[in-house]
């Protein structure tokens, strides 16, 4: 039976993380996402699963204690918003170089520094390009809507354990605030350490059972060698990633003379300028990534055979429009509109910006 | 001495003399520490209370960043190494997802009191139940002999190289009392390591740490007062008599709490 809710994408993200059969979350409250916190406190699944909710002192504390918590093989989860997430990229590092699987929620606001409460989506680059220190990747969903803030979660427990990666949901202030239909997933019992073990190895500290080699989780090799064989290790799960797992959905790309290249809510926006287009005769289409790494830099490099120009948009200065380049390697022109510091592009400004910068220019 | 007056560890064990076996809970690996170092003893006690208790498989220990960043290399239990200060953090999520298992952080002082202070004054705060051992050598051993939050007034480092000036510098501080004050510890105790007895009392208070994690009473907060001979310049001998003449007057031994 089919369970459908009005919520916000806070507390969508929230209840889908208790129904994921989640361990464990640790947070600090933040602007525009406490609400995840509240709910988790007041729904109280240590009563309904057993599930751990804790308040940390601080995003430090919180992105540690999943740390702890993920290398015995749970399924944890932080979240917090810009500044926080700032905090968390030495934990994020430790996390990537030691492979443990966890999800980590950024609801995004406009920086840099205290910046605004409003959303924003100027961490692309933190996201998808590293944010903490040494060469890793997260693995990025960015959800466009509140039912997706619930659908991603179980999808980032399958990939975060499947690689052993942790994963990034990149949300912002608008899909967190914003209140929608939501089909609810169903209860998932947890899973116990035995079914860990038979799903994804034998590699989490559980306490060292006789007859098998102490479980260590660790980032450091003080030999340069192993060092540089570990990070090999890495590189080739990342292109295993990048294989697998790329993510998108296109919209009007058929026929299209333009295309938008937009994620999260900006990609919300863009389906009414394609519809503002077809009123003035203007063809557009659009490629929504749903993950922002591995990027769907192939379908980006196709579709740009097809269109005479192409626009991203973005809540940001221009970010997502280095990869989009990148991707159609100077076969067209990419241009970039964007609305920053908590501003949010209009549906009408997008089609000025696309006839001044694609057609008109 | 003639050959056949040379014993082999066989047949010390056959002639029924033998005096000291090595925890298997301590693995083989040769350690990374300077002779003469407190760390080793502080790891073999740890490890050997382990083993007596019968818990070693239900164990997860968290190394910090410090010299006993590789403690996971001499420490034969499933271990976890947390980023510099965060063990206690790490503990943390360890211990709210395996509450009937046993968790432990070593930390050093610079670990423990500088970079660490707001998430070891938390987990105490929490009292999250675990056992902190806690080791203070007044010196950043790791990276060559900085000065540390436990530094002693005067005291030379190679950042402090004129001595510890306390107007410029701040205070040693004396975290351990601090952590005293606060209601989720229920014990708290200053030992050391540099001589039979004392290892014999630490060994016991180490007990008594991981006996109330079996209880579930609360977090146990064990200060073992450690010499760095290579941090501080001297021969392992004359860090110990420095040791005693210096570091015990600032931080004197004995419980504090509990
Ligand atoms: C974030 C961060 N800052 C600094 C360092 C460098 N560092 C490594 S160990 C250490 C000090 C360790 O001293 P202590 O905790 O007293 O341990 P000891 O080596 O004396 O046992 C420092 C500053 C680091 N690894 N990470
Ligand atoms: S540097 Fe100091 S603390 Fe580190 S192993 Fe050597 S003596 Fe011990
Ligand atoms: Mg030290």
């Amino acid at each position: 039976m089919e369970e459908i809710k009005l919520m916000k994408g806070n507390e969508a993200i929230a209840e889908a993380l208790i129904r994921a059969g989640a361990d464990a979350y640790f947070g600090y409250p933040i602007t525009p996402q406490s609400e995840i916190l509240e709910y988790l406190m007041t729904e109280e699944p240590y009563k309904r699963t057993g599930m751990v909710v804790l308040q940390a002192e601080s995003e430090i504390a919180a992105i540690n204690m999943v740390y702890g918590a993920g290398a015995c093989g749970k399924k944890v989860m932080t979240s917090s918003s810009s500044p926080g997430i700032s905090l968390k990229q030495e934990g994020i590092s430790y996390i990537a170089g030691s492979e443990i699987p966890c999800l980590i929620v950024n609801v995004v606001r406009g920086g840099p520094g205290l910046g605004t409460i409003q959303p924003s989506q100027s961490d692309y680059f933190q996201s998808v390009k590293g944010g903490g220190h040494g060469d890793y990747r997260l693995i990025v969903l960015a959800p466009a809507s509140v039912q997706e803030m619930a659908d991603f979660v179980q999808l980032s427990f399958d990939m975060a354990f499947k690689y052993r990666n942790p994963v990034l949901i990149l949300s912002d202030g608008l899909i967190g605030q914003m209140m929608e239909k939501v089909i609810l997933p169903p209860q998932q019992e947890r899973l116990t350490d035995e079914e860990v073990e038979k799903r994804y190895g034998s590699w989490a500290t559980v306490g060292k059972k006789a007859g098998r080699e102490r479980n260590i989780i660790t980032s450091l090799e003080l030999k340069s060698e192993r060092q540089e064989k570990h990070n090999h290790k890495l590189q080739a799960k990342y292109r295993e990633i990048e294989k697998n797992e790329v993510r998108f959905e296109k919209i009007n790309c058929e026929n299209a003379d333009y295309l938008l290249v937009a994620f999260g809510s900006s990609a919300r926006i863009c389906q009414k300028t394609i519809q503002l287009g077809k009123a003035k005769g203007i063809n557009i289409g659009l490629i929504r990534p749903i993950t922002l790494w591995p990027f769907p830099s192939e379908e980006i490099n196709k579709a740009a055979d097809k269109v005479k120009g192409i626009l991203t948009v973005e809540m940001n200065a221009g970010q997502m429009v280095e990869d989009v380049r990148l991707a159609v390697n100077g076969k067209r022109k990419v241009e970039h509109f964007g609305r920053y510091g908590g501003m949010i592009p209009s549906p009408d400004e997008v089609l000025t910006a696309l006839e001044q910068k694609l057609i008109g220019g | 001495m003639s050959d056949s007056t040379i014993l082999t560890p066989q047949d010390i064990i056959e002639r029924g003399e033998l005096v000291f076996k090595k925890t298997a809970l301590l693995t083989d690996n040769i350690m990374s520490y300077c002779p003469g170092c407190g760390h080793g003893v502080a790891h073999r006690i740890t490890m050997e209370v382990l083993e007596e208790m019968g818990i070693g498989d239900q164990t997860i220990g968290v190394a910090p960043v410090g010299c006993s960043v590789l403690a996971y290399e001499f420490m034969n239990i499933d271990m976890q190494q947390a980023a510099h200060g965060r063990a206690p953090a790490v503990a943390t999520g360890i211990k709210r997802v395996y509450p009937d298992k046993y968790v432990f952080t070593y930390q050093g002082d610079g670990d423990l009191a500088a970079i660490g202070t707001a998430e070891t004054i938390h987990a105490c705060n929490r009292g999250e139940n675990i056992v902190i051992i806690f080791i203070n050598n007044g010196i950043y051993g790791m990276t060559g002999g900085q000065m540390a939050p436990t530094t002693l007034p005067g005291m030379k480092s190679s950042t402090s190289p004129f001595g510890r000036d306390v107007q410029m510098m701040g205070h040693p501080l004396k975290i351990t009392e601090m952590i005293a004050q606060l209601p989720g510890v229920v014990y708290v105790t200053r030992q050391a390591v540099h001589k039979p007895a004392l290892v014999n009392r630490a060994k016991k208070a180490i007990r008594k740490g991981f006996e109330i994690q079996k209880e579930k009473k609360g977090l146990a907060f064990i200060e073992i007062v450690s010499n760095c001979n290579s941090g501080w310049k001297m021969t392992p001998v004359n860090s110990n008599i420095w040791l005693e003449e210096n570091m015990l007057p600032f931080f004197p031994l004995g419980d504090i709490k509990g």
